[in-house]
């Protein structure tokens, strides 16, 4: 084993060697992800037992929906996902430019979400189209589509809180590649930020079907 | 481990990009056949949906080539949110049928507001 995985700087003084606190980090990341997995699991089964439950008012809310919008949100974050993943790629074999470009171009992929999410959310305050008590929306044949909006904003919102907390780490991360941290002897944090944002853009993938297609 | 070059990586996800961003388009024009049930269609968009997790979750996570734990815990999670969704199932569909007025009145009174 060489020099470097023994001795680096970066290794941490309850690991033997960066491989094994490397593996460590991972699982614990891994484990993190299971209860963003549960947490937003717990808000789809709501949807879909409430869905169920009051099928004529969520069929109708869902035609307040812009198709072509949902869809460019959906090919901007697994593009980013691919950027991300090309990051990885790029510490892992020592590419310190490819690394900052792609972490760039996913922080700006990312930032084209919420400014659509932002664009959407606007129009939905405009028309009415709010959660619970605060639905006023005028002209519906058919009641009760307040229920899908606070499902909505619930869960597209907690998804956006999860993509600008994502930000903060992929900046986080761009300063610490930029200073020359990462290197194939040493890239578990790109790694792990990269887990974390794939699981995002996870979760929209089964955000997109179910609140825009399902019609 | 054998090390593949950096653009032989670059090319399986790539190609990995594509076939989730082929899936995308197929979903969405599934979405507007109608098969007569509309569990049908949530079914199929579901469906299209898991297989492009699995694409994620293998190939942009790295599951393929990693150690076997981090699957094991993914997918036990997954099974555990498989259990909850299931039991909640059970108790859902299996209740009494309310009567019909108190549904009504249910699904269109709001908190602080008079039904329509």
């Amino acid at each position: 084993m060489s020099d470097q995985a023994v001795s680096s700087p970066y290794l941490q003084h309850h690991f033997t060697e960066m491989e094994q606190q490397a593996d460590a980090s991972k699982l614990g990341m891994w484990l993190f992800l299971v209860t963003e997995i549960l947490l937003f699991g717990g808000l789809f089964v709501a949807y879909g037992i409430l869905s169920a439950r009051h099928h004529a008012a969520f069929r109708a809310a869902h035609e307040h929906l812009d198709l072509g919008l949902g869809l460019a949100n959906t090919v901007v974050l697994l593009t980013s996902s691919f950027t991300m993943v090309m990051a990885v790629l790029s510490a892992r074999h020592n590419r310190r430019k490819a690394l900052i470009v792609f972490l760039s171009l996913t922080l700006l992929l990312a930032a084209v979400f919420l400014g659509v999410k932002y664009f959407e959310y606007s129009h939905k305050f405009h028309e009415g189209l709010l959660p619970g008590k605060y639905y006023s929306h005028q002209g519906d044949t058919v009641p009760g589509q307040f229920m899908f909006f606070s499902f909505y904003f619930m869960m597209t919102g907690l998804h956006g809180l999860h993509i600008l907390a994502g930000m903060g780490v992929l900046a986080w991360i761009l300063k610490r590649a930029a200073a020359g941290h990462f290197s194939s002897a040493y890239y578990a944090p790109v790694d792990l930020a990269g887990l974390y944002w794939h699981l995002v853009d996870m979760i929209w993938i089964y955000l997109f079907p179910l609140l825009y297609l399902v019609r | 481990m054998t090390s593949r070059s950096y653009a032989s990586e670059a090319r399986t996800y790539a190609l990995v990009l594509a076939v989730l961003l082929a899936l995308t388009a197929v979903t969405v024009a599934v979405a507007g056949v109608h098969f007569g049930h509309e569990v049908v269609n949530v079914t199929i968009a579901l469906g299209i949906a898991s297989a492009k997790a699995s694409l994620v979750a293998l190939y942009f996570m790295h599951l393929r080539h990693d150690k076997p734990m981090n699957a094991l815990i993914f997918v036990t999670g997954l099974v555990f949110l498989a259990v909850f969704l299931i039991l909640c199932l059970i108790d859902v569909e299996t209740r009494p049928v309310v009567a019909p007025s108190q549904t009504a009145i249910a699904a269109t009174s709001v908190p602080g507001r008079n039904p329509a």
